[in-house]
């Protein structure tokens, strides 16, 4: 059984993988070198670029095999053998939707969000920014990665610094070096690991592969997976290391903060459950309970303080945290309905933040201001607006026939079945992501809209256009959610049993996680 | 005929698909029209299906439409439930529904966003139906969260009064906090089980151990506390009457806070498992009962009593569930839909003629300028006291009987609130159809006197009088001395396990009944002592009832403001501890570097574009090597 879950990987003839990192990556070297004044042609490039994209990786989703769990359309060019580093990519059924969100995203970002001024510098920026977040879903090797990863922060530094609010320096300073101080532990760890696999195999190797069979002292284990969780912890955010983000989400461009909130954030998440589930088994057993628990302080805390906020923008990064809380929670279930409503979380997640932020940016436009305490009766002179805001809170909130929903709950059955306390004290969050949410939109769109708030504008037929799709998935996916889970859900499994060959976790669903006394 | 039954879903559905879509195009009168043809059709496919069941001899039927959840071991069907509870719960919903959507297109026109108010409520139809059709937890729970989120747009229509966008937000708050509560007992039904699919949890009931059993039950009662109103969540209900007056007879009376009563029924067989937990569920019902019927004696607005009476009635029927006389619980259901939408209507044609008021002391003499109004009132008002022959001395009877032969402590408090019930009701019917005009002059804080009332136009009063006649029949499908071709024996396969002893002696039955009559004419006749007159002798209005038992300022003081200090709290820590933590350390690090200034005006630029640089040359470097290997 273990065999069938640690299936090979398996290649296709069309580079998919290459030409999703090669095509935005090569769009803003074109974008570079048009002129700067030519804006709408910029504008087309950037758009056509992004949609084409777009239109590959989901030609590849559909192209996907679902039932296998292991790696698809996998490429491996080994590069300075010596050193064991090699171009290795490849998707799963977790990696895949990570990169189809991004290239949704990006165009949308371009389309509601776009900037008037210096236009060139912007979209090629955020090209960059695709094209590295997709490099970092789909490399197999560490230093590959770790090399997009690092990447991630070059473009949002300046897309943050440049176009962003009146504090957005301090933002973007704040934002760079505190990732950055993660991702350094984080090469630390990635050494570590290489080396020990070299002492015990006498290959040096960074493929992710390659490592899963690397075995770690406890002390060892627990130690790297600490390297790497904080790397990653400060990316989701994760309580206690998310103050970078009300800041950064709050002084951001709109265009930027849909990919740092939307995309960007899934990358911590992301390299918990491929980095610390998938190598690092028994240590993130050993670490369970610590990350439960500040998973769900997470998710009570996020809310908390979301409720005490006045900005929009800040209320959505609280929300934000709170929901990495969920995602964690689900990860360190180690539960095959836990995992993969976290995986399905983080999709919904980026669909559902990227729209709250497109709208945000809407309400500055009109307004000048994302203050609740300026922004009364919306709901009065614009009621598109504050009909779309009203499902896309909803959804946000949990509403069943909704795409928040099954994610949501299918994370705390997961936690229910396998850590019955922590899923217990955690459902409570559903009470406050609906207080914090209804609170804002009642000071929002309710009550009496006077001067320049009568004043309004609704969405134009362009702005409804742009964020329909997001409205459309967000319906679609919480009433046939089959097609996602289909292909998660069998690479939630291999990655279970990742975790089980390094410890002795069961994985039958329904008696729980774990043997022996970690419980 | 069967088949029909995911047509009575197919209408609403369509009818809110095409009102969202074009509704603003076609205007209030023609959104009206659909919306209402819509719930009708639904009613007749309702009923076909019903006749279908009737002809069945497996009178539980499953229609499966399409797999919609399939991960491990979790599998989640849309498919819905036909059986004789079900199908109950479809005819009264719907048949309501219609009327009082039929009523609504003469409420509500000229009302700003009439064509919205019908988007809703055909949505609420058919999240209420997918509520009791949906043959498993999770389905019910979709209907569930939908009526919930339809109940938080309507309640908060005139969403410029603060008090109406705040009564939508506590609704939802509240019934949040229910759901936790059913979120709660579908993951520890599902981890005894295995299933979330109602048959197949029956089957498996083996798995449960008593206190597991407990849990869930008291879990349930959570969820069901949240949405039909019961202590220790009852207080939204009344603020909820800020929704406009058709939208407190549908959602906030008849369907959607019998919600909670009808999961509790529908999960008899896990109720039957749990002695205890039923006394608790006993006890809340017959508490709230009480409660909402003291206070219901101290209200000054007419929806206002209503809303508490229909808190009490519920808890009547919470009550019954408790003892295990399901049967009992939905009899009163059905009656209670039927005259408290009379009522509630007939409130709102009195607000109506009456121009918006709804201070009861300023109304009275109503019976001659608003007959009709004033005759179909009168039924429902004869209905709810429980004044023999009409629908409540039947249904709270029967609930009555059973507690007495099992909780007598609660029979007291029954027969108690049964007197405080006939009490307020006829104090409201006093103070609005008899007695002197108190709306000609103005009002001891400045309001205008209210000149020519009027009746109601047809399309209000029609509705009244079906449902009038309706209140007048509706205890005939469960008359004590039927025994065949009631509701008892349709409804007996679905409770046949778990109904305690349904059949009482004769004797005792009689003298039962002859108490709860004498109840009944004892609120009547005190309320026509103290009330005939008008609100002119000293008020029977203790402050404490008037206030609620003060039930929001200790909530308030005890979870709000307590509560909104800690996020307050919570956001200055997260600045100041956490952040604090962050930027110290950061500080000191590059204090040691010197160059902190440098560092935030240009320096960290510098950097970046230095990295940039290193890595593009290194990706140009891979890429290479990636590809001429």
């Amino acid at each position: 059984m273990m065999t069938h879950l640690l299936a090979t990987p398996t290649s296709s003839s069309f580079p998919y993988v290459g030409i999703l990192i090669g095509l935005p990556a090569l769009g803003a070297i074109v974008l570079s070198l048009l002129p700067r004044a030519s804006t709408s042609a910029i504008r087309w490039t950037a758009l056509g670029v992004s949609l084409m994209t777009l239109v590959i990786a989901v030609v590849m989703a559909f192209r996907f095999h679902v039932g296998n769990g292991g790696y698809q359309f996998y490429t491996n060019h080994s590069w300075a053998t010596s050193l064991g580093v090699s171009w290795a990519t490849g998707v799963d059924g977790i990696s895949i939707f990570m990169v189809v969100l991004t290239t949704l995203l990006v165009p949308l970002a371009l389309l509601g969000a776009g900037e008037k001024r210096r236009t060139k510098a912007f979209t090629a920026w955020l090209l960059l920014l695709e094209a590295a977040c997709i490099g970092s879903f789909v490399s197999l090797d560490l230093i590959l990665f770790f090399f997009f990863f690092e990447l991630t922060l070059i473009p949002s530094y300046f897309l943050i610094a440049g176009w962003g609010g009146p504090a957005r320096a301090a933002a973007a300073v704040k934002f760079f070096l505190y990732t950055f101080f993660g991702s350094a532990i984080m090469l630390v760890g990635i050494l570590y690991m290489a080396f020990t696999h070299e002492a015990q195999t006498h290959i040096l190797t960074f493929s992710v592969i390659a490592l899963q069979g690397t075995k770690f002292s406890g002390v060892a284990g627990v130690l790297l997976f600490c390297a790497f969780t904080i790397g990653f912890a400060i990316k989701a955010p994760m309580f206690p290391f998310h103050t970078w983000s009300p800041d950064t989400y709050s002084e951001s461009p709109i265009g930027a903060v849909i990919i740092l909130s939307g995309v960007l954030a899934k990358l911590g998440t992301y390299g918990i459950i491929r980095f610390d589930l998938g190598i690092l088994g028994h240590a993130s057993r050993v670490m369970a309970p610590v990350m439960l628990t500040l998973a769900v302080i997470g998710m009570l805390y996020g809310a908390l303080v979301a409720c005490a906020q006045r900005d929009l923008k800040r209320i959505i990064a609280y929300s934000s945290l709170a929901q990495m809380g969920f995602i964690v929670l689900g990860i360190f279930s180690f539960s095959s309905l836990g995992l993969t409503g976290s995986v399905l979380l983080m999709v919904n997640h980026g669909i559902i933040t990227a729209a709250f932020f497109l709208l945000i940016g809407w309400i500055v436009k009109r307004r000048g201001t994302s203050n609740a305490g300026e922004l009364v009766g919306l709901q009065g002179p614009a009621p598109v607006l504050a009909a779309i805001f009203t499902v896309v809170m909803l959804a946000s909130i949990g509403l069943p026939g909704l795409n928040g929903f099954i994610s949501e709950y299918l994370v705390l059955i997961g936690t229910f079945i396998t850590h019955r306390w922590w899923a217990v004290v955690g459902v409570s969050a559903v009470v406050f992501a609906a207080l914090y949410l209804l609170w804002a939109y009642q000071r929002v769109f309710h009550g009496k809209a006077e001067g320049a708030n009568a004043a309004t504008k609704d969405l134009t037929w362009g702005e409804r256009a742009v964020i329909a799709p997001l409205l459309l998935l967000i319906v679609v996916l919480g009433i046939f959610p089959s097609p996602i889970l289909h292909r998660i859900e069998p690479s939630v499994n291999r990655t279970l049993t990742q975790v089980a060959i390094h410890g002795c976790v069961s994985l039958t669903p329904l008696t729980g996680s774990s043997c022996g006394g970690s419980k | 005929m069967i088949h029909f039954a995911p047509v009575m879903l197919f209408f609403p559905l369509v009818g809110f698909l095409v009102l969202v879509t074009f509704g603003r195009r076609m205007g209030e009168k023609v959104s009206g029209m659909i919306a209402t043809t819509a719930i009708g059709l639904s009613f007749v496919a309702a009923l076909i299906t019903f006749i279908g069941l009737l002809g069945q001899s497996n009178r539980e039927v499953t229609q499966h439409l399409y797999s919609w959840l399939a991960v491990g071991p979790l599998h989640v069907d849309i498919a819905l439930l036909i059986d004789p509870l079900s199908i109950t719960m479809c005819l009264f919903i719907t048949f309501i529904s219609a009327l009082i959507h039929l009523y609504s297109t003469g409420y509500m026109h000229g009302e700003r966003d009439a064509t919205k108010f019908f988007v809703y409520l055909n949505l609420f139809v058919f999240s209420m139906l997918v509520l009791v059709l949906g043959n498993n937890l999770l389905l019910t729970f979709v209907g569930w969260e939908g009526v919930g989120v339809c109940s938080y747009w309507l309640v908060s229509y005139y969403y410029d009064k603060d008090a109406a966008a705040s009564a939508g937000k506590k609704a939802f708050i509240y019934n949040r906090v229910g759901d936790v509560g059913l979120l709660l007992a579908m993951f520890l039904i599902f981890n005894k089980t295995g299933t979330l699919t109602y048959l197949s949890i029956f089957s498996h009931l083996g798995s449960f151990t008593t206190l597991a059993a407990t849990m869930a039950v008291l879990a349930l009662m959570l969820a069901a506390a949240g949405k039909s109103a019961q202590i220790p969540l009852f207080n939204w209900l009344p603020d909820a009457m800020e929704g406009p007056t058709p939208v407190s007879a549908l959602i906030h009376a008849a369907t959607m806070v019998t919600a909670g009563v009808y999961l509790l029924c529908r999960m008899n067989p896990l109720l039957g498992l749990s002695p205890n937990g039923r006394v608790v569920i006993a006890i809340i019902g017959g508490a709230t009962a009480f409660v909402a019927a003291t206070i219901g004696t101290s209200q000054k607005d007419i929806k206002k009593v209503l809303a508490f009476s229909t808190v009490s009635q519920i808890g009547f029927m919470v009550l019954a569930v408790g003892t295990g006389a399901y049967v009992a619980a939905v009899f009163l259901m059905i009656c209670h839909a039927f005259y408290k939408a009379l009522l509630f209507l007939g409130s709102g044609s009195v607000i109506h003629g009456l121009h918006g008021e709804q201070d009861i002391d300023r109304m009275g003499a109503l019976r001659k300028l608003m007959p009709v109004t004033f005759v179909t009132f009168l039924i429902g008002w004869l209905a709810i006291a429980g004044v023999p022959p009409f629908a409540s001395f039947w249904s709270k009877g029967d609930v009555l009987d059973s507690v007495y032969r099992h909780y007598p402590a609660l029979w007291v408090l029954g027969l108690v609130t049964a007197v405080l019930t006939a009490y307020y009701m006829s104090r409201l019917f006093y103070l609005v159809f008899t007695g002197k005009a108190r709306f000609d002059e103005p009002a001891a804080d400045g309001r205008p006197a209210i000149h020519d009332p009027h009746e109601s136009p047809k399309v209000m009063t029609i509705p009244l009088v079906v449902l009038a006649v309706g209140t007048l029949l509706v205890a005939g499908i469960d008359l004590p001395w039927v025994h065949s071709h009631t509701l008892k024996t349709f409804l007996d396969p679905v409770f046949a396990k778990n109904l305690y002893d349904p059949n009482e002696s004769g004797g005792l039955q009689i003298v039962l009944a002859i108490v709860d009559a004498i109840m009944a004419l004892i609120g009547i006749v005190v309320a026509w002592l103290a009330w005939r007159e008008g609100p002119v002798r000293p008020r029977w209005e203790p402050k404490f009832f008037a206030n609620v038992w003060y039930w929001d300022n200790f909530y308030d003081a005890i979870i709000g403001r307590p509560g909104h200090r800690l996020a307050e709290e919570a956001a200055r820590v997260d600045i100041e501890v956490i952040d604090g933590a962050v930027m110290a350390t950061a500080a000191i690090v590059t204090k040691r570097a010197q160059a902190l200034r440098r560092m935030q005006t240009g320096q960290v630029r510098q950097y970046a574009l230095f990295i940039a640089a290193g890595l593009l040359a290194i990706l140009v470097f891979l890429l290479v090597k990636a590809f001429h290997p």
